[in-house]
């Protein structure tokens, strides 16, 4: 099907996906580096009818001196790599239980895909609410059953109790890759290394766990890209009190708090070139396991 | 050393079983063959002896110790399996080293046997590469030299040779019987294919649903095929089965004589039939003629080259001396 009519057509009929997609992504980000570098407070009467003054790099300048800047970045790492090590690693224990015969398998299974269908806000209120609220919550309860003292979670483990939000939420994404995954390998090179005298664990270790390595890779690029820009769980619960301000939280505060729109637009700009700088460093560690 | 025995082995799947009560014994050293149609239960029995299927009742003795509960592992028997099974991200060396790397031998021991077993399958020049960037027949060399480095009791091979190609499969073929007078270890080898089975066996197992319907060598179920599966099973192309009058007359309910063992004539013969399709290979010339004896055109041999139209009429006369009988129960008479 590769003749020159039929190229040609494909460009034409892929081209409003790609003209439409281009648009959706250079727009807000050429207005994002166009009042970034701009003194925009709607607050103060600053508006684009009038006219909004260059200000250069002082707003880079001031977010980034901001005694916020740096425990945000920080916050945000730690919050990324913590749901990423929970998920991959409960996913892979869970796809490997999963993937064993059980009775009820199919319905269990749906129930394990169950808690990426709730909305973050949703899980996050329940959460919240429900779970975690040091007097009515469950764990409160469970806490003085067994007669401790109910820990108030959201304050003073918040960030913490974040990561266990997030990482319940996005467990199921990693089960589910991973259990594709692991059925896809090939009964037979088991029973090989079983016949070859590999223990249960060296069989995990030397055959399922490369044979997953794929797996794996895809679940920590597509959960970091997610995991970057996490806003509702924080909003819900903290609202950024107690060491849970993230970057995508500080830019938040910045625009809409401080109605100022201008720094809020640089820090912007800070957030795309962190999750650049991500992306680069999983790309070296975990992108050559995408090729071959 | 590698005697196995069955005692009275049964494998069932839920309600279904799969092998009713066997017992064979496999002498050390011998090339013995599973043979028989798909799904007649020769890879269970495999796995069964290997120890991947866990056996319903019975006993399996290596060596005159009861294996029965043994783990895979400790039977010290090595398989290799249909689709090689091969461990996509270790190295040729890797692959070949991993069962002793599991038996914690010392790095100088392991390097020693893999650079022998390498050279007895030409691979050395293949050590670094992974099995993706190797050949069918590649692979299948790694996966034996993965079994052979472990020095087994035994070997099992479930159809090792049905994902390659003829010409290939031929010289796998010699190579794994070349292997085996070399090494003289047991081997077990499962396949549909008789032409595997008569080439190499020494012994070969003929099993249908399960049920063994004849132990012996090749030449012996060529010979004496115990019935009448057994008959249409070895031997290429297959043993003609004649029912009804013509039968009668040799007193038996079936008689089977091999396209080998019939003389074709243009004037003279006992049975009188029409040419259907004929296959010219050169060496053989097999004829697939239409007879008043029996329904299904008999297949007969030739040797060498013999041109005969499609319809002429030729005489055909088995060779009584190799005419098998079978009775009612299709079991071999005299």
């Amino acid at each position: 099907m590769a003749t020159k009519a039929s190229r040609s057509a494909a460009r034409v009929m892929m081209a409003p996906a790609v003209v439409l997609l281009l648009g959706w992504m250079l727009v807000p980000l050429t207005m994002t580096l166009y009042f970034s570098f701009k003194k925009y407070l709607p607050m103060r009467g600053d508006s684009l009818e009038n006219g909004l003054d260059w200000v250069g790099f002082e707003n880079y300048t001031r977010f980034i001196s901001s005694s916020a800047f740096w425990p945000s970045v920080q916050t945000t790492l730690v919050m990324v790599g913590g749901v990423l090590a929970i998920t991959v690693i409960l996913g892979i224990l869970l796809a490997i239980l999963l993937d064993q015969p059980f009775w009820g398998q199919g319905v269990v299974r749906i129930l394990v895909i169950a808690p990426f269908f709730v909305m973050p806000t949703v899980s996050a209120l329940v959460w919240k609410n429900m779970l975690m609220d040091p007097v009515n919550g469950i764990f409160a309860h469970l806490w003085r059953f067994f007669g401790a003292d109910p820990v108030s979670w959201l304050s003073d483990a918040s960030l913490s109790s974040i990561i266990l939000i997030v990482s319940w939420q996005w467990l199921p994404f990693a089960t589910l890759i991973l259990l594709t995954a692991i059925q896809s390998l090939d009964s037979e090179q088991l029973e090989a290394a079983e016949m070859d005298g590999a223990p249960p664990l060296s069989r995990f270790w030397h055959i399922i766990l490369p044979h997953l390595s794929r797996a794996i890779t895809i679940v920590i690029l597509i959960q970091t890209i997610f995991l970057l820009s996490i806003f509702a769980e924080i909003f819900v619960t903290t609202g950024g009190a107690f060491g849970t301000r993230t970057l995508t939280y500080l830019i938040f505060q910045r625009v809409v708090d401080s109605q100022n729109i201008g720094l809020g637009s640089a820090g912007g700009v800070y957030a795309i070139i962190l999750a650049n700088i991500v992306a680069i460093f999983l790309m070296r560690i975990v992108g050559k396991n995408l090729d071959a | 050393m590698g005697r196995i025995q069955l005692k009275s082995v049964t494998k069932s799947f839920g309600d279904v079983q799969v092998i009713p009560p066997l017992d064979l014994t496999i002498e050390d050293g011998e090339f013995t063959v599973f043979v028989g149609p798909s799904g007649c239960g020769k890879s269970t029995l495999l796995r069964l002896i290997a120890g991947l299927e866990d056996i319903t009742t019975g006993h399996i003795e290596i060596d005159g110790k009861d294996a029965t509960d043994l783990v895979p592992a400790k039977r010290g028997l090595a398989m290799v399996f249909q689709s090689y099974a091969l461990y996509p991200h270790m190295s040729v060396r890797k692959n070949i080293a991993f069962p002793l790397k599991m038996a914690k031998m010392d790095k100088a021991e392991i390097d020693r046997r893999i650079e022998a077993a390498a050279s007895v399958l030409n691979l050395t020049d293949y050590l670094d590469r992974r099995p993706g960037q190797l050949s069918g027949g590649q692979r299948q060399r790694v996966a034996i030299g993965r079994a052979i480095v472990r020095e087994p009791a035994a070997f099992l091979f479930d159809e090792p040779l049905s994902n390659l190609d003829a010409a290939l499969r031929v010289g796998m073929r010699l190579e794994i019987s070349e292997l085996h007078k070399r090494l003289a270890t047991t081997m077990i080898y499962v396949t549909h294919d008789q032409v595997e089975a008569m080439t190499m066996a020494d012994k070969i197992v003929v099993l249908q649903a399960g049920v063994i319907e004849q132990v012996g060598s090749p030449l012996e179920l060529y010979q004496r095929p115990r019935n009448t599966f057994v008959a249409g099973f070895i031997g290429s192309p297959k043993m003609n089965l004649i029912t009804g009058a013509e039968a009668q007359k040799h007193d038996a309910t079936t008689i089977g004589i091999r396209p080998e063992h019939i003389e074709i004539s243009q004037t003279e013969g006992v049975w009188k039939g029409k040419i259907g399709v004929s296959e010219h290979l050169g060496s053989d010339t097999f004829f697939h003629i239409q007879t008043d004896v029996s329904k299904e055109p008999l297949t007969v041999r030739a040797a060498g080259e013999m041109s005969l139209g499609y319809g002429a009429e030729v005489y055909l006369s088995p060779r009584t001396e190799h005419l098998h009988r079978f009775d009612a129960q299709g079991l071999r008479l005299g």
